[in-house]
């Protein structure tokens, strides 16, 4: 009996790390082949300016998610991969520095602002959401993508069918402490039944054993998660917010900020901002999202 | 600092959260610790043995590491429940092994003449230990007995991280990655309210200490 379940519990963490080895060398070959266009050679800007700093320095830091499958996934050769690498490649290309040249740092949703404020980083592209409180200490440029809250379930679940139905089914949903989704769930549910993780891969563990009926936040982040579960979780598909990704930068800095929303739609128009999705998040959801409108920079 | 007026009302719900966790946890392990600690002095061996291994696997483990067993572990077993009794349970758990320890050095100061002089009355093991050993143990293990619990209250802030959420350091969290506040001004008012818990805490130990105080 206690053998059997010592098993069956090896056997899970052994099927896990396999599953993240595979993602993990799939995305990155694929970032590697596919994804951002070459540096540009000989450019020059005007100069005081960041981007005069970052290109005679040749050097880009870059914070993003580590934990993030599709958008920001660190593999096993160290460097992370995703969406947000893939933009941030794109702006490092214009800049005139090779991907090679970008260093990543781990910006865990409750750090993001920090990590830009003391200037540990250039640019925060993490899954983050452009609100007025975080303009309050950070600029945004962008936004580069349109993401919208939904719920993960059992496959098997078929009495949640969006947000309206979690409170009949007195249903526990997990997400993560401090972000934005995990505010906005608690009009749709007693704040009892909100389980609160620091990442998200343990929300999909309490999904998996029972402790939860659902978990919510970006449906993208979702996406990755049922992509990994092997058939085991499904998505709603009802999307009950609109959530504007934008690239976190240190507040005031007007000139980055435009040439960052201008290099998006550059990246937009000649492709490139396309096949950063079809080589990451597109392995999911193959609809590419067209570049949304950018925000006034301020 | 004004973040602290602003949310005031989440800084209550939070530290009324962590003073749930912990009298429930302080109560449990207080019972557990005693009941180990008699197992560890009783003459039963496989009783001795079960207050050893208790006293070695959770003293040396990080609590961390208790709170993820209970609350992943178990639900892995097929045993569900929810995450507030999940987290109580691994911290009673821990801090039990911390007063099995503390109340056995207890036993000890006390001289063997009295469990002698009791035995050679007529009572029965447990009815000396209840009844002469551990009230005068308690006596002389109230410091140690209060550097626990008191480390037990710091403790707890780990509890919020498994799931349980709401607690006083659970709001720092969200007040400061969702809510997009300062870290320093969030911290100050989540270390105020452990301090609020802590230092009166001490404060009644004291005066406890010197209540019961005997002069041997």
């Amino acid at each position: 009996m206690r053998l059997s379940h010592l098993t069956k519990v090896a056997a899970v963490a052994a099927a896990l790390v396999l599953t993240a080895t595979a993602c993990g060398n799939q995305s990155s070959s694929l970032g590697s082949t596919g994804g951002a266009p070459p540096a540009a050679e000989n450019v020059s800007f005007e100069a005081g300016t960041t981007m005069d700093k970052l290109n005679k320095a040749q050097a880009l830091r870059v914070g993003t998610k580590f934990d993030q499958p599709l958008f920001g996934l660190k593999g096993l050769d160290g460097n992370p991969a995703g969406f947000d690498v893939e933009i941030a490649k794109i702006i490092g290309a214009k800049l005139g520095i090779p991907a090679d040249k970008i260093t990543y740092t781990e910006a865990p949703s409750a750090v993001r602002e920090e990590v830009i404020e003391q200037g540990r980083v250039d640019m925060v592209v993490a899954t983050y959401t452009i609100n007025a409180k975080r303009k309050e200490r950070i600029s945004f440029a962008g936004p580069y993508y349109i993401a919208g809250q939904d719920l993960m379930v059992a496959k098997d679940d078929t009495t949640i069918t969006g947000p309206e139905s979690l409170r009949a089914a007195n249903a526990k949903v997990c997400s993560v402490a401090g972000s934005t989704p995990s505010e906005k769930i608690k009009e749709y549910i007693d704040p009892a039944n909100l389980v609160l993780f620091d990442v998200y891969s343990k929300c999909a563990d309490a999904l998996r054993t029972g402790q939860v009926q659902a978990v919510t936040t970006d449906n993208v982040i979702l996406l990755g998660l049922v992509d990994s579960s092997q058939g085991a979780f499904k998505l709603v598909g009802q999307q009950f917010t609109q959530e504007p990704y934008g690239i976190g930068i240190p507040k005031g800095d007007v000139k980055f900020c435009e040439f960052i929303n201008t290099t998006l739609q550059e990246a937009a128009a000649d492709g490139s901002y396309e096949a950063a999705w079809k080589n990451t998040a597109g392995k999911v959801s193959p609809q590419a999202p067209s570049l949304p409108p950018a925000d006034a920079c301020s | 600092m004004g973040v602290i007026v602003e949310q005031f009302p989440l800084y209550v719900q939070g530290f009324l959260q962590t003073v749930r966790i912990c009298i429930l946890a302080a109560v449990g392990s207080l019972i557990l610790g005693t009941i180990l600690a008699a197992f560890r002095v009783s003459p039963v061996p496989p009783l001795r043995a079960v207050g050893a291994a208790w006293v070695t696997v959770f003293r040396n483990t990080p609590l961390a590491v208790v709170l993820f067993a209970v609350a992943f572990g178990l639900p892995e077993l097929g045993i569900n429940g929810s995450y507030f009794w999940f987290g109580v349970a691994g911290l009673t758990l821990y801090t039990a092994a911390f007063v099995c320890e503390a109340v056995r050095s207890g036993i000890n100061s006390v001289s063997a003449g009295q469990a002698e002089a009791a035995r050679a009355m007529g009572l029965t093991f447990s009815q000396s230990l209840s009844l002469i050993v551990l009230p005068q143990a308690f006596r002389t293990v109230v410091p140690p007995l209060g550097s626990v619990i008191i480390a037990m209250i710091k403790n707890s802030a780990i509890v919020g991280a498994f799931g349980v959420g709401g607690d006083l350091f659970a709001v720092g969290v969200q007040l400061t990655s969702a809510q997009g506040y300062a870290a320093a001004g969030v911290l100050t008012g989540v270390l105020l309210g452990y301090l609020i818990l802590t230092i009166p805490a001490g404060i009644v130990l004291a005066r406890l200490e010197r209540k019961l105080a005997v002069a041997r």
